[in-house]
Order: C-alpha cells, then structure tokens, then sequence
C-alpha cells in the first residue's frame, strides 16, 4: 500500500517544482497583465478601478496601432523567408563538410550567439549609418549614399543576423538524421544532383525548416533590442510599442492590452503553423 | 567477351587503403559475388563500381566505355545499399517506381513495372506502406525491387538478402538467378555468407585485407582454396600444421609424430606444410580401423547430418558425417578416421615447389 501511494504521487512531486516555476513566473504575470488590460485609465489621475474594454477597441481600430501590427507581421514573416533562404543551403552545405572545416562553420554560426543583441545590434548600427561602412562602400564605387539605418530594411537586415542560427541549427540537425546513402541511391537510379536534393534531400529537412522558421517568426514578431536601436523613435514595432505605452506614455493598461492582443496573435499563427507542420509530419515521417 | 573491367583499382581513406589493386574482369551476363570477412573492402569496391566512392588508383570500363570519373546518375547500374537506403518519405510502391520516373517511363508502363516488381519480392500487399512500417526483410525486399525494375545491365547488390529467413532467401536467390538467366543481367553481389556465394555464383572472388585473394568457381574455391585463411572461411576445414617427409617413392607429412600420406608435387623433404581436409571427406570407421584412432569428444545433430568433434593424436579434428537414418557413434566412445589421400590437401608450403 506505501509503495503504491509512493509511486501514485512520485509524478506529482516531481513535476511540482516545474510546475510551481510556470505558475510563477508565467501564468501568474500573464494573469495580472490580463487584468490590468481591462482597467481604465485616466491621464490625468491614473489607473482607475473601473473596467472597460475601450483599450481593446482603441488598438483594433486606430489606424496608428494597425499600422505597426501590420509592419511587425511584415517584417517577422520577411526574416523567416529569408532565413530560409539562407539557413536550408547553408546547413546542406554544411553538413556535406569534411571535418575541420564543418567544425569551424558550425561554430561561426553558433558563434554569434554568445555575444548580447544589443552588442550585434549596436554593430549594425555603426556599419549602416550614413557614415557607415556601408555608405562610405558606397561612395567609394561613385553610387550616392542611400538611408538604411532606421528603415525596415535595417531592421531586417539585423533580425535575419540574429535568428540564423535557430534555423540552421534544426535543419542541420535533420540533415544530420539522413542516411547519405539515401541520397546517393537517387544518384543510382538516374536522378540529377538537383533532382536529388529537391525530391529526397528537401522533404527530409522540410520538417526542421518548418519548426525553425516557428521559432524565428515567434522571436522576430515579439524581438525589442533591433527595433528599438535600428528603428529609431518613429519606426516601431510591437515590442518597442508596448515599452513606450509602459515607460513613456504611463498608460499601462493600454500597454498590457497591446501585449495580450500580440499574445493571442502570435499564438493563434503559431499553432495554425504547427498544425500545418503535423500535418505534414504525419504525411511523411509518422 | 569483358564487360566490366577494373584495372588495379585502390582506394584509400587518408592514410588507410581500404581496397588495394583489385583487376577482375566480368562477362556480360556472369554472376559474381564478392565473398570475404567484415571490413575487408566489399562495399568500397561495390560503391566504386557503382560510382560513389571515387577510386583513388586504377580504371573501370563498362562495355568498353571508361566509366572511372563518370557521375554515377550516367551509369544506370542497379544498386542495393547495405543500409537500403530507401526514401522513408515515400511509399514502397513509391520508392520503386522512382528510378522509372528519372527514365520518363510512361505512367501506365510504370504501374505495371512496380507492381511486377513487388509481386517479384513477395511485397505487392505492402505498396501504399511507408518504409517505417515495415520490418527489415521487407525493407531489405524493396531495396531489391526498387534496383531490379529499372532493368539495369549492371546489378550491384550489398547483401542483398542478409536480413531474411532461410526459406524466403532461397527463393529470392533463385529469383535473382532466374532474372540473371532470362535478362542476362551481369551480377555481383557482395556477401558473407559463404554458403550463398557458393550455391548463387558463377564466379566467386575472395578479399582479404582489401585485396583479392581468389577468383574461380565456387567448386575450385571449395576443393582448392589457395591459402589457409580460404579453406577455412569458405566451408570447414582441418587444418594441420606439419613437416614434409620423403622416404623413396612415397611421401608423408609429419604432424606431432604421426605420418599422414598424402598425394603432393615436388616438395623438398623438411619443408613445413599445413595440411587441410574438410570434414565431410573424413570417414567415421569402427574403432581400431582407419588411419587415426580417436574418440568422440562431442557430436551435434544438424539435420541431415551429424558433427562430431573427435580427439585424436594429432589433435581436435572435425568430421561430418550425413544422417543415415541410424544413430551413429556416441560421445566418448572410441572411433577411427578414415579418409582418401587425395582428399588431403597441402596449401601453406607448396609456394616453395611452385616456384
Ligand atoms: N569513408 C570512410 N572513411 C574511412 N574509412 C572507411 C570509410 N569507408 C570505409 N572505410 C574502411 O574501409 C574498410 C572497408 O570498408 P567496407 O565498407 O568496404 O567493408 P565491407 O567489406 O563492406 O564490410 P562489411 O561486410 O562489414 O559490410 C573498413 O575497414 C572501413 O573501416
Ligand atoms: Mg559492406
């Protein structure tokens, strides 16, 4: 009977502390940010202790908030196509490395992430300003120097730097589940090097691209460093909205109301994705 | 008539040579297998063959065509992977008709030609399956359609049927023989099952260490293996070491005191020898008659023969007898070997006479 009653709650505690942790740290805050996003607020005296929805309404119909909900969708789904783009080739070629050299790329990609955001971003910065590195490049060659620091195009160029390594990382590591010899068989039975790769290389990694790009459209959508140091003071994105709602403007319910409705979004796209991905999953590897 | 020629081909992996100067010369329509211990460089030499590992020495002609840097997609050769290598996203049905479809081989063709191919390997009711959902043998299977339905003038198949029970075996490998002697596909087929190589082939080609050792039909490499390692890799053998004695007309080999004739060529007198005959070619006697007493120390029931273990002067010799219905000899008792001198071949020490 001890024994029993022992391995019954065995499952409990151990999962407890995992659990206390998320119910800390995320359910609780998310809870309270819920609350606060539907009390009033008034400029002159505060948050009031009044309900209301007008937060939510004032979001979906101001064309102000529209607008950076639409360029964050634009710009989260830009970085995700280009990081495919980039990542897919990236991580084939490097998988088909030899040694030494697999390992130094391996580690030029991850590399990056060991070093702040801000530090990256600050680089960018420096590199695409109108003395930037870029510029006086551009100079140099005879074009007139073009604006990109503080456009979309920074803010791009920037994300795509530093969400590579979440979609090469499970691409390769799908790669890496491939029998090379099943390519090669493809070989053997009359297909082309191009051939291969796009009937039997590509639908083994489509699955690693497909959750990589979840992750990289879920951190570009809510990421704040790049945005708010490339972006400038007018080109926001939701992230750097809902720090200015907060911190500039005082308006915390309005700002706990953006987050929520980014929230629901975020995840309403994600999981539509993912099932989407299961799908296929299901389709091709069970 | 050569039809696929490789002139010492070599192949090495750094500073590892993995298969060293093999020249074999193959006639349209021949079945050969490659026959040797693990890791000994079968599925190098295969893969060169077929295209995949670059040979680091030598040259490969296909029907007179040099073929040794040709993309392995232009050789059109049939290839069964060791791994099978089958597109797990795919159907079985799929993964066949996929070497038809880089042929452009009109859909209603291909329809017949995979269902032809699956019925072939005993697969037909698993077409719409992912290879996940089937077991090794029947993967095993659909690696072997996939590479027969393309029609290739060249099979390549790494152990091809390693993975199936005894009965299907034999009747996949009189399958591919049937194939070979309707189609006259040329054939080489790597193993290392010894009894495959030898019941299957027409030619069977030996390595050792990455080289080859022997080339020759199954019965010559069965009955004159040309080194030790052969003798006892391909069938069971005794093996005896001894010194050569010449007295007259008639000579012997001396092992550990005891004369045993044998029939030989010139070989000096002094010489060291080793001797080898197979257990099926001693004969189990009453005790007292024979050449060689002894005493059964174990006996093992096979079916449709019996293996004894027998203790001698000259030391442990193995001896199969066929099951004649009767129970032969029992564990302990006493026994005499008898044999054929012919029977009794000298391998280790002719090299001497030879030359
Ligand atoms: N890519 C490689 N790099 C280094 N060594 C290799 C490579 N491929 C094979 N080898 C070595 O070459 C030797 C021959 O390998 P091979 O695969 O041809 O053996 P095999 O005869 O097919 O063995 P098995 O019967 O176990 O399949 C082995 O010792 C193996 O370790
Ligand atoms: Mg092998």
């Amino acid at each position: 009977m001890i024994a029993r009653s022992s391995t019954l709650s065995a499952p409990w505690l151990l999962a407890g502390p995992g659990a206390l942790f998320f119910f800390g740290l995320v359910l609780l805050p998310l809870a309270l940010t819920v609350i606060l996003s539907f009390h009033a607020y008034d400029h002159s005296t505060g948050i009031q202790n009044a309900f209301t929805v007008s937060h939510y309404i004032t979001v979906v119909t101001d064309g102000y908030y529209l607008e950076i909900f639409w360029r964050t969708l634009r710009i989260a789904a830009l970085t995700t196509l280009i990081c495919a783009a980039i990542g897919v080739p990236e991580a084939y070629i490097l998988s088909r490395m030899r040694d030494p050299w697999r390992s130094v790329f391996l580690l030029v990609i991850i590399g990056p992430l060991l070093v702040s955001v801000v530090v990256r971003t600050f680089g960018w910065s420096m590199l695409l300003g109108s003395q930037g590195l870029v510029n006086q490049a551009l100079q140099l060659v005879g074009f007139a120097p073009v604006r990109i620091l503080y456009t979309e195009t920074a803010i791009v160029i920037a994300l795509v730097h530093v969400m590579l390594p979440f979609m090469v990382i499970p691409v390769w590591t799908a790669l890496q589940k491939l029998d090379p010899m099943v390519e090669a068989a493809a070989w053997t039975l009359g297909a082309s090097h191009f051939t291969a790769l796009r009937r039997v290389v590509m639908p083994q990694v489509t699955l690693g691209m497909l959750s990589g790009s979840l992750i990289v459209f879920g951190l570009s959508a809510s990421a704040f460093a790049v945005p708010a140091l490339l972006g400038g003071r007018r080109l926001k994105m939701v992230a750097t909205l809902v720090y200015d709602e907060y911190l500039h403007e005082l308006n915390w319910p309005l700002g706990a109301a953006i987050a929520i409705i980014v929230l629901v979004a975020n995840l309403c796209i994600m999981l539509a994705y993912n099932r989407m991905v299961e799908a296929r999953a299901r389709r091709t590897l069970g | 008539m050569a039809f696929l020629t490789l002139e010492g081909v070599s192949k090495e992996f750094g500073t590892f040579t993995a298969v060293r100067d093999v020249s074999l010369t193959i006639d349209k329509g021949e079945f050969v297998s490659l026959l040797g211990p693990s890791g000994c460089g079968k599925t190098t030499t295969l893969q060169m063959i077929a295209g995949l590992v670059e040979p680091t020495e030598g040259r490969i002609s296909l029907d007179g065509r040099d073929i040794t840097r040709e993309k392995p997609n232009r050789r059109g050769l049939g290839v069964v992977f060791q791994s099978y290598a089958l597109f797990p996203h795919m159907t079985v049905a799929q993964n066949v008709a996929f070497g038809l479809e880089m042929r452009r081989v009109p859909h209603a063709e291909r329809t017949d030609r995979v269902r032809e191919a699956l019925m072939l390997v005993q697969l037909s009711s698993f077409a719409d399956r992912y290879p996940r959902q089937l077991s090794g043998g029947q993967r095993q299977r659909v690696a072997v359609a996939r590479a027969l339905v393309i029609a290739p003038p060249v099979l390549l198949l790494d152990e091809p049927l390693s993975n199936l029970d005894a009965k299907l075996r034999e009747e996949m490998q009189f399958e591919l023989r049937r194939i070979q002697r309707k189609v006259g596909t040329t054939t080489i087929m790597v193993t290392h099952d010894q009894a495959e190589a030898l019941s299957i082939s027409d030619r069977v080609v030996v390595m050792e260490g990455g080289r080859m050792t022997q080339v020759d039909a199954p019965y010559r490499l069965y009955e004159q293996p040309s080194n030790a390692f052969i003798s006892s890799f391909v069938g069971k053998t005794n093996l005896l070491a001894g010194t050569w004695r010449r007295n007259g007309t008639t000579s012997a080999a001396d092992i550990g005191g005891v004369l045993l004739e044998a029939s030989a060529p010139e070989i000096a007198a002094g010489t060291p020898v080793t001797l080898s005959i197979r257990p099926e070619k001693i004969l189990v006697r009453d005790a007292g008659a024979g050449r060689l007493k002894g005493r059964v120390a174990s006996r093992f029931f096979l079916g449709s023969q019996w293996l004894f273990t027998v203790e001698t002067p000259i030391g442990i010799m193995t001896v199969s007898t066929p099951n004649l219905g009767v129970e032969p000899a029992a564990e302990g008792s006493p026994v005499g070997l008898d044999w054929s001198p012919d029977n009794m071949r000298i391998i280790a020490g002719n090299a001497a006479a030879a030359a």
